[in-house]
């Protein structure tokens, strides 16, 4: 602890150097950060479903429909508990900037499928009661500053409805259980949908999910339900919701691997910056430390000071972490119903600090040990 | 006493005896030092003179134990220090050696206090401790109302009584100073050596200095002479080789 004056005030030498190192470690760091919240974000879906849902779809593709009939007769599969079904609706809300998933939703079983998504019970049991009821996530709500009992109109361009706008009473708000739900979404009643649409979507919903009493038995309720359908007009295709959610990611592209390559182009890049800050660093200063040495410091100290003053960034650099605790919920709320709900968790903070810490101890260590290894009788001889 | 016939008694502090320097530059070798035999007891005050390239800088190096020999061996306090690991050099050097450089070399980011105390962060002493001995130290070279300033608000002398505060803060067994005066006006030069010989009288400090300077030369109490590695003429104040304090 003695030694740490020496390296703070080795650090303050070159205070813009400082500043400037520092805020590379820092916007790196806040980068890192965002990043990981964005993949988190994508791959989340995949993290937080249940698993004991499956999600069947049309085999063509998600925009393809399937038929309502189907319900009753996946429902009596062995093993299967409740099953529900959506459409996506599409719609706009005032402007098409104002994008957030619109869901037609069974309300008899919603609830008995998706129970991590909780609406109060009175509000639930006036949306029951009410064909233009709607419930809406509670980050939509407050995006919009929706009260119950508000109006909410919903121009939809699909399923025939050229332009035609839906009108909904906004009956409840639902909250997730767990900070990562999605409370993003809009739902609102099959029946209301239904009568309204063109006849040939009548009896056609978008996607079924299946809620199986045992998770070890999703394989073969998945295989019974799609074997039913098989050369079928309608041919199904049924995995579990991780699965489903993974392929619904992957449409995006492969973000994982976008957001691996990024972020490893800043880290070295930072590597290379930090490492060429701490060469100058030593380089500026090889007489006082051969005088260092010249009046006992062992070389291991040498070492210790140099790597010392470039963990000491790396850790100050972790400024950007905590710009990215502030900014990132406040991007999330600009964002909401374009991205799922971005959260910045401990574990890309520790990942964060492990990460500015590999490159504050890899950006000092070969200047450390050329500070180390160097003669005192060369490094005295330089001015 | 100083002598340099390799007779000297063995209760000298510093003993030298064979020593050789070998530089290789490209293909050639240049032999720097030559057999040099050199008796320091305790109390001395050595000054060597020479022409640059004659060695002495190196023979300094070698004492204080910043190199190591070609050939020859090094006493000092009974420690023989040529055979020493480089780690063992480094606490060696930490204890028995006060260095003091031509340009101060004192460490621009700490402030006097803190450069004086840096060769006390290497002992077992607390803060408070440390406080009194650096206290002490400055109040010697007469910087004790100038603890907390940086060395860029201090004059040339000043820098360089700071820099033999440190040299003197750990008690070391001797003082090996290399053109002390060497960047100092006539002034300050003086002062500077009033204050080296002060450490001697009073303190009783062995010094060996290295100097071009004749007249901080003639302040020490023998005078060596190295030409070309070898040490061809001694003297001192008073006339011999052997000569102890005038």
């Amino acid at each position: 602890m003695k030694f740490m004056r020496l390296i703070v005030a080795n650090l303050f030498r070159k205070k813009a150097r400082l500043i400037l190192t520092i805020g590379s470690f820092a916007v790196a760091l806040f980068l890192f950060a965002l990043l990981g919240v964005v993949n988190d974000a994508f791959s989340r879906g995949a993290d937080v479903v249940s698993a004991n849902r499956l999600v069947t779809i049309n085999r063509t593709s998600i925009i393809n429909t399937i038929p309502l009939s189907y319900r009753d007769e996946i429902l009596r599969i062995p093993g299967v508990k409740y099953i529900t079904h959506d459409n996506w609706f599409g719609g706009v809300y005032q402007d098409p900037k104002n994008f957030f998933p619109q869901f037609v939703i069974d309300p008899e079983n919603q609830r008995q499928v998706f129970p991590e998504l909780i609406v109060p019970e009175d509000q639930w049991n006036t949306f029951l009661k009410d064909r233009q009821g709607a419930i809406a996530g509670a980050a939509t709500a407050k995006r919009f500053g929706w009260k119950i009992g508000d109006r909410i109109p919903i121009k939809t361009t699909i399923y025939g409805l050229q332009d035609k706008t839906f009108e909904f009473n906004l009956d409840g708000v639902y909250s997730g259980a767990k900070p990562e739900d999605d409370e993003t979404q809009f739902w609102f009643q099959w029946e209301y949908f239904k009568e309204s649409v063109a006849d040939r979507f009548k009896g056609q919903i978008g996607w079924y999910t299946v809620r199986i009493a045992n998770p070890d038995d999703a394989p073969r309720i998945a295989k019974a339900i799609d074997n039913m359908y098989l050369n079928s007009p309608y041919e199904t295709k049924t995995e579990t919701e991780s699965a489903f959610a993974q392929g619904f990611v992957k449409q995006f592209g492969n973000i994982k691997l976008l957001i691996m390559s990024i972020g490893t182009v800043v880290f070295f890049t930072l590597l290379l910056v930090t490492g060429n800050t701490m060469a100058i660093s030593v380089r500026e200063r090889t007489n006082e430390l051969g005088v260092l040495k010249a009046i006992g410091f062992p070389d291991r100290a040498v070492l210790g000071f140099i790597l010392g003053e470039s963990m000491v960034i790396a850790l100050a650099g972790c400024v950007g972490l905590l710009l990215a605790l502030v900014a990132i919920p406040a991007l999330s709320r600009t964002m909401a119903g374009l991205l799922p709900p971005l959260l910045v968790t401990a574990k890309t903070l520790v990942y964060g600090v492990m990460a500015a810490l590999l490159v504050g101890f890899a950006s000092g260590i070969l200047p450390a040990y050329g500070a180390m290894r160097m003669s005192v009788i060369n490094a005295l001889r330089r001015v | 006493m100083v002598r340099v016939d390799g007779n000297g008694s063995a209760g000298s502090l510093i003993q030298v005896r064979g020593l050789d320097k070998t530089y290789r530059r490209g293909n050639e070798d240049i032999d720097v030092l030559q057999g040099l035999n050199l008796d320091v007891d305790k109390g001395d005050f050595v000054a060597f003179m020479g022409p640059s390239g004659s060695g002495k800088t190196t023979l300094l190096n070698l004492m204080g134990g910043l190199d190591v020999p070609t050939h020859g061996t090094i006493s000092v306090a009974g420690d023989e220090i040529t055979h020493m690991s480089r780690s063992k050099l480094t606490e060696w050097r930490a204890r028995h050696v006060g260095f003091i450089f031509q340009m101060y070399n004192l460490i621009p980011v700490l402030d006097a206090f803190q450069n004086v105390e840096l060769p006390l962060l290497l002992t077992k002493l607390s803060k408070a401790e440390r406080r009194k001995h650096v206290e002490a130290a400055l109040s010697i070279v007469g910087l004790g109302e100038r603890m907390r300033h940086y060395p860029r608000q201090l004059s040339g002398g000043q820098e360089q009584r700071v820099a033999i505060a440190r040299a003197i803060v750990a008690d070391p067994t001797f003082l090996l100073c290399d053109e002390p005066t060497g960047d100092l006006d006539r002034k300050s030069a003086d002062e500077v050596m009033q204050l080296i010989k002060r450490l001697v009288e009073e303190y009783g400090k062995t010094v060996l200095m290295v100097t071009h300077d004749p007249v901080v030369a003639g302040q020490a109490h023998t005078i060596l002479h190295l030409e070309k590695g070898v040490l061809v003429e001694a003297g001192a104040r008073q006339g011999a080789v052997t000569g102890g304090a005038s």
